[in-house]
């Protein structure tokens, strides 16, 4: 291992890590100025131009709170809950391809912080890891709103999970590789899987909803029935990291929506581009274009926000366990028949 | 339907409920997820009500009640002759004032021989009523025409509002003057 590989791998970490904050803090402005546009309204639009600074001065206003601690036994606990939940956020972003390759100083770089051949696997285990900042959250919050929220989360996130894996194994048979990376090429040109997967994809798309706790999922922070749920005793910058650690879970899975379903960074006419205009422009049009693809999955997101209320609990559970899962399952096996016969 | 006990609708806007079951599409919900979705992105679109405040100004009525005004004449002489009806019917005792006698050589700033030296409304007591501007006799305490908000503070000394404030601005009332003049 070359001293240039790892200055190489360390630009590019760098680099993701700095979008996917951009990306996380500009998703709270994104979120308040659809949802105020969706209502009629002009949105924040004070601090900057069009208000674009507003997430600046959020952070600003989360630093200056006062830090409040409950009279909890776990104060420890109460420490690592936003820790996990943040650092499980953006642990995920480390398998995402952004693109295909740079040529620059006469290397290839990877525009990816680690092709890892069970990348797929890794965003499960990871993603499932972050049910627990959830959890030991409420539960060192030493508040029955807070735990209620918390086992809320936990027991969604559970049901959730397993209808998500079962849409996946669908792909998975197609594709033949757990590597975002393969899955990526694999879709070059229109060749996009949500064409052979659309029950697959709507699957995804509801647990993925699920899973970073959007409404109509929201039962974990739902305001009207737990005060904030599990984030209730959380202040200053330890609340602000829950909130920051939704907003990246929400731009994570947008971009692996994307990944797996929608092409990638692929976009027709890609290799004409290589071929003829060259790798780096094509390259960076495929990075755009997948920010695109992005953005309108994280707008998707906002969007069903002001227009879908809230599910009952007993409602969410029965979606899940009784129909999104045998949903899968039928899914799994329609695949498979086709796989069969068709190759 | 023939209209027994039980069909009849007297306000003549009785809805029947129906309770029939869902169909397999309906119990999808996806269809009204989608018709959702059109309508709130419909929404996106359309003209925003925000008024931007302090640089936008909603229209106030003809009648609505703002800051108060002291008005001058077409001379420019200030009409309140401190004659206190305004204090007496204030309900929430709001206005005081101290009145003082018109020296010579003033007749070009009082209308009559008696004036306000001190004239002070404190806009936290006010209720804005109008009930000054309807007892007052010479027609110099007015609601309606400065079409304008009591500016927010964080003093409350700063609501306490003396004649610099509240008399009208000596060009309004040369304009008003030209105005009446060319009629």
């Amino acid at each position: 291992m070359d001293s240039a590989f790892i200055i190489e791998k360390s630009v590019v970490i760098v680099v993701i890590f700095a979008i996917t904050m951009i990306m996380a803090m500009y998703s709270t402005y994104a979120e308040r100025k659809v949802a105020a546009f969706l209502q009629d309204r002009v949105g924040p639009n004070r601090a900057g131009k069009f208000g674009l600074l507003q997430p600046l001065a959020d952070g600003l206003k989360l630093f200056a709170k006062e830090e409040f601690e409950p009279n909890t036994p776990n104060k420890f606990l109460f420490f690592v809950g936003p820790a996990i939940a943040m650092s499980t956020a953006l642990m995920t972003s480390a398998v995402i391809p952004w693109g295909d390759k740079l040529h620059v100083f006469g290397r290839d770089v990877m525009l990816q912080a680690t092709d890892i051949d069970v990348a797929l696997l890794y965003i499960f285990g990871v993603v499932s890891v972050g049910v627990y900042g959830i959890m030991i959250g409420g539960w060192a919050s030493n508040n029955k709103f807070s735990l209620m929220g918390a086992v809320r989360a936990a027991s969604q996130m559970v049901s959730y999970e397993v209808a998500m894996g079962l849409s996946m194994i669908a792909l998975l048979m197609m594709t033949g590789t757990l590597s975002l990376k393969e899955i990526s090429l694999q879709q070059a040109g229109m060749n996009w899987n949500v064409f052979y997967q659309p029950v697959g994809f709507l699957i995804f798309l509801i647990c993925a909803f699920a899973e970073t706790n959007r409404t109509p999922f929201d039962l974990a922070e739902c305001e009207t029935e737990l005060i904030g749920g599990y984030h209730t005793e959380y202040s200053s910058m330890k609340m602000g990291f829950y909130l920051f650690a939704e907003y990246a879970n929400m731009f994570i899975s947008s971009a692996i929506l994307a990944v797996l379903y929608f092409g990638g960074y692929n976009y027709p006419g890609m290799q004409w581009m290589v071929d003829n205009v060259g790798v780096n422009i094509a390259n960076i049009l495929g990075i755009i274009v997948l920010f695109a693809k992005i953005c309108g999955f994280i707008f998707f997101y906002m969007w069903v926000r002001w227009t879908i209320p809230r599910f009952r609990y007993d409602q969410l559970m029965n979606l899940g366990w009784k129909i999104l899962i045998p949903l899968s399952i039928v899914n799994i096996i329609i695949t498979g028949i086709c796989i069969l016969a068709f190759k | 339907m023939s209209a027994s006990i039980q069909t009849i609708s007297l306000s003549g806007r009785k809805k029947v409920v129906s309770n029939k079951e869902m169909t397999f599409w309906e119990r999808l919900y996806l269809v009204a997820i989608v018709k959702g979705l059109v309508i709130t992105i419909k929404h996106l679109f359309r003209k925003k009500v925000t008024i931007q405040y302090p640089e936008q100004v909603r229209e106030f009525s003809p009648v609505y009640r703002g800051q108060h005004m002291l008005k001058r004449d077409e001379l420019g002489r200030e009409n309140c002759t401190a004659c206190g009806l305004c204090a007496l019917s204030c309900p929430a005792e709001a206005i005081t004032m101290t009145a003082a006698e018109r020296q010579k050589g003033e007749e070009h700033l009082y209308r009559e021989e008696k004036y306000a030296s001190v004239y002070e409304i404190n806009m936290l007591r006010c209720i804005f009523c109008g009930l000054c501007e309807e007892a007052c006799p010479k027609d110099a305490v007015y609601l309606t025409i400065s079409k304008e908000l009591v500016p927010s503070s964080y003093e409350r000394e700063d609501f306490i509002f003396g004649k610099d404030r509240l008399v009208m601005p000596l060009d309004m009332a040369m304009k008003n003057a030209q105005l009446k003049n060319a009629n």
